[in-house]
């Protein structure tokens, strides 16, 4: 096992884009579910701070779309099926 | 009438509902049964491992917008995805409508729901909420200006305004459970 050199440590800004894992869940706007439940949900699934779930919700909101979480394919599918079973418009896809 | 869901101790909630409400939440929940019925059985060995039997995606906007694909722009992998994923998406669908059946007085009355139950019924509601809303053609800016007031321009029968009015309904109780579950 080794450790990062320290040069490659990352700006934790975004702590749920990580740009080695080339994967992305994305959730897409959709007129009906509410943003509280939306909000909830991001909490919920993911375990991030109600500000942090809060401000993807509103991302949602606003642009359209947001990147809720990344990592490998496999998880992304866990991603996906978790949030239809919430109801979300959920996709992954291959970050570019 | 009901002034929603309200915290009850050990992360759970209650609601006190009248007939009429308790009502259209069976009927509610029967019609998501209905839509997420299990489809035929067409391949003994798939069923077995557990492979659904359809990778096709629905026509029906409703079904489409409970069953999304997961993938947009790669019809393929979509596919593959609902095949492995999609009747175990349905059970779970069945199983929180049935949770809100169970838990739903005969006629009036209080329902007390454990953290798991409410969970269930969250998910319950949001998907009524996503079939009602979707068949009734709820957008963003005509959903804002029908809570203005406002009326549609392509006309309003009488049918289409009380599931409106259901629809209204039902997302202030699933505001009521959300901010009861947040609290």
């Amino acid at each position: 096992m080794t450790t990062a050199p320290v040069e490659l440590e990352r700006p934790d800004t975004e702590e749920h884009v990580r740009p080695d894992l080339p994967w992305v869940t994305i959730v897409w706007n959709d007129p009906i579910n509410l943003m509280s439940y939306v909000t909830y949900v991001f909490q919920t699934v993911f375990g991030y701070s109600k500000r942090k779930a809060h401000k993807l919700m509103l991302d949602v909101h606003h642009k359209g779309r947001a990147v809720v979480s990344s990592g490998s394919r496999e998880e992304m599918e866990r991603d996906v099926a978790t949030l239809h079973e919430y109801g979300l418009w959920a996709t992954l896809q291959q970050d570019k | 009438m009901t002034s929603g869901f309200r915290s009850a101790p050990h992360g759970g909630v209650s609601i006190d509902l009248d007939r009429d409400e308790t009502a259209v939440l069976r009927s509610m929940a029967n019609l998501v049964l209905e839509l997420v019925e299990p489809p035929p059985p067409q391949d003994e060995f798939a069923e077995m491992v557990g492979i659904g039997s359809s990778s096709e995606k629905p026509t029906d906007p409703v079904l489409v917008r409970l069953f999304p694909d997961a993938y947009s722009g790669d019809a393929e992998s979509a596919g593959d995805f609902r095949r492995y994923t999609e009747d175990g998406l349905r059970r779970h669908k069945r199983e929180n409508a049935n949770a809100m059946l169970a838990a739903l007085p005969e006629a009036a009355g209080r329902v007390v729901l454990g953290p798991v139950e409410a969970h269930a019924w969250m998910k319950s509601l949001n998907d009524i909420r996503l079939a009602l809303g979707t068949r009734l053609g709820v957008e963003e800016e005509s959903y804002q200006a029908h809570l203005r007031g406002e009326r549609r321009a392509d006309g309003d029968d009488a049918a289409n305004t009380a599931a409106m009015h259901i629809y209204d309904w039902l997302g202030g109780l699933q505001e009521t459970l959300v901010h009861a579950l947040m609290r």
